[in-house]
């Protein structure tokens, strides 16, 4: 008895000792790349860094000059114009694809593979075709608008069109996070839409009351991954746009980028990091928290 | 009889009307979401005068295939390619070695803490999205690296692969928590150990999830763009992806170049993307069977 008891306590060390053993790079990797950076921001953040030499510490005096810089909240209200764009238009874009790729027609896998294409190519090559595709004179997106006697619009020369322009180039990577809706699409079991036939409910119906709910565990998913995406949006504009014009893609990646690497602000660049991830971790706590009122987990 | 056919052939009317309204639908979408890679394809093939015509012509005139050699003339082309064959390859290699054995880790042994420590994972896909360079993490990390002398090397961009992706260990973990528990520890019952159990056992029941994760991560690195823009400032170890923008900086943009360029970056995407789809497809949703 007692020998099988010690025996017992001896597996569960060793499967602890197995288990640390094997996600160990884990451990390292999370320290290193994910901790220490998060903390480090902080740090940095009240240093006055150069990137060269040792960083000198001054305490808030970075966050003040912040607050009192017009291009750090623009770059904020224009991360947050693109969030609030581009988040709810991702899901609706993407749950639109998912209904198309679970059409029932005999070539529907053809379909999937083109409309998951774009989400596979570069952002950054997409973001090259897209500086051509809404070129104001010679793009084809302007042409095919003229059809319908709509004049040209300057896309990324326009403050008030060139966000849209970067929301639009999103929305061509949401063939993967269609094919993620599409699967949750096809486990909603047939019997349920039957039921709601036979007391004849239309299509809207359905959707609304049966699709819908079924598919928030996913919306949830999309959100936050989006959230995400959102504020940390950088290679779209950095190559469209370079933030302009008149500042109107100066997301806070971008702003984080040129502090850091192009005025040698390094201190400026952490601190506002560090706002970013607050930001980005706060919100996305929230938005876990608020599922509980909305996210129907009655299929699981 | 013919109370028997009307109804049946009303309804392959409708059946029939229902599949061409989906396929319009489906062909449209289709259509928007190739738009840019044709136009892409179209611009490269098209000369410098055909360019600057308004209306633009939907098929070039002439098919100018010389483009593609000027492009390749225009920017290091081969060496970039080099350059991002090796550090698509490297993290292809460090991403399946590290997160199968971490997902190993998270699955098949029963540890106290093991569920408890799975959380962080999950966290730090929710927060950060993009491993391993993204905008919060950029500036300390430079600097670390910056510390160690490691900036102008593929080592920033190719050591943390090796050390798991929050992403990649949670669809293995899922993957591998499938496997009945019985098949290891029928073979713990006949002497193998952890590692042997791992690697004849587990290793060949995961291999398709191991080439999901393995096709993902080479995409990945060879869609990366912040990381060799912030690591990579000597022009020797460019990436193709840095290479490109040397079309957007020069003083008169020749579009038809920069989209031959595109082209052949984005070709071999393309290409490994239809020869594996079936794993990309169902690559989606191995992670989401809860």
């Amino acid at each position: 008895m007692a020998g099988t008891r010690k025996k017992l306590i001896r597996g569960d060390t060793r499967n602890l000792l197995y288990g640390l053993l094997f996600i160990s790079p884990w451990i390292i990797g999370f320290s290193v790349f994910l901790v220490y950076p998060v903390l480090s921001n902080f740090h940095l953040g009240m240093t006055q860094y150069s990137g060269f030499g040792a960083p000198e510490w001054i305490g808030f005096q970075n966050y003040v000059t912040l607050f009192k810089d017009p291009l750090f909240w623009t770059s904020l209200y224009n991360t947050f114009y693109y969030v609030i764009l581009a988040v709810p238009l991702g899901v609706v874009v993407a749950i639109g694809l998912a209904i198309a790729m679970n059409q029932k027609v005999r070539e529907v896998r053809w379909y999937r593979v083109i409309l998951y294409l774009p989400s596979v190519a570069p952002v950054f090559a997409l973001s090259m075709m897209m500086i051509w595709l809404l070129n104001p004179r010679f793009g084809l997106f302007n042409y095919i608008l003229s059809w319908a006697h709509i004049p040209a619009i300057n896309w990324l020369g326009d403050p008030h069109w060139s966000k849209l322009a970067i929301v639009l180039v999103a929305q061509f990577g949401a063939g993967h996070v269609g094919l993620i809706f599409l699967a949750a699409l096809r486990a909603i079991p047939p019997n349920l839409y039957d039921a709601a036939s036979l007391d004849g409910a239309s299509q809207w119906r359905k959707f609304r009351h049966i699709t819908l709910p079924l598919l928030t565990p996913t919306i949830l998913y999309d959100i936050i991954i989006g959230l995400g995406l959102g504020l940390q949006v950088f290679a779209p504009a950095y190559i469209m746009t370079q933030g302009g014009p008149l500042n109107s893609t100066m997301f806070t990646a971008l702003y984080i980028y040129k502090n850091a690497f192009e005025y040698n602000q390094v201190g400026v660049a952490a601190a506002v990091s560090g706002i970013l991830f607050i930001i980005n971790a706060t919100l996305a706590i929230v938005i876990f928290w608020s599922s509980k009122y909305w996210v129907n987990y009655h299929l699981e | 009889m013919e109370a028997f056919i009307r109804p049946l052939s009303t309804r392959f009317l409708f059946e029939a009307r229902q599949q061409l309204a989906s396929r319009l639908f489906l062909i449209v979408t289709c259509l928007f979401y190739l738009s840019p890679m044709y136009w892409m394809v179209v611009t490269a093939l098209k000369s410098d005068t055909e360019l600057a015509k308004f209306p633009p012509t939907l098929w070039p005139q002439e098919l100018v295939w010389k483009n593609f050699d000027q492009a390749t003339k225009t920017f290091p082309f081969l060496p970039y390619l080099g350059n991002t064959i090796f550090y698509a390859a490297i993290t292809v290699i460090g991403s399946v070695l590290s997160n199968f054995i971490i997902a190993y880790g998270f699955s098949r042994i029963k540890w106290p803490g093991r569920d408890l420590l799975f959380y962080p994972v999950i966290a730090s896909i929710f927060i950060f999205v993009q491993f391993p360079v993204n905008p919060i993490t950029m500036v300390p990390m430079f600097s670390f690296f910056a510390g160690l002398g490691l900036v102008n090397s593929f080592l920033p961009l190719v050591l943390p692969p090796f050390f798991g992706n929050p992403f990649f260990i949670f669809l293995l973990r899922q993957f591998m928590l499938q496997i009945p528990t019985s098949l290891s520890e029928a073979a713990r019952l006949d002497g193998a150990n952890e590692f042997q159990i791992m690697g004849r056992i587990i290793l060949p029941l995961t291999r398709p999830a191991l080439v999901v994760v393995a096709l993902l991560a080479g995409v990945n690195a060879w869609n990366d763009f912040l990381g060799p823009l912030i690591y990579l400032q000597n022009d020797k170890l460019y990436t193709l992806s840095l290479g490109l923008t040397f079309f957007r900086t020069m003083h008169r943009i020749e579009f038809n170049l920069m989209m031959a360029a595109s082209c052949l970056v984005v070709l071999p995407v393309i290409v490994v993307f239809l020869c594996f789809q079936r794993f990309f497809l169902e690559g989606v949703t191995l992670g989401s069977g809860k």
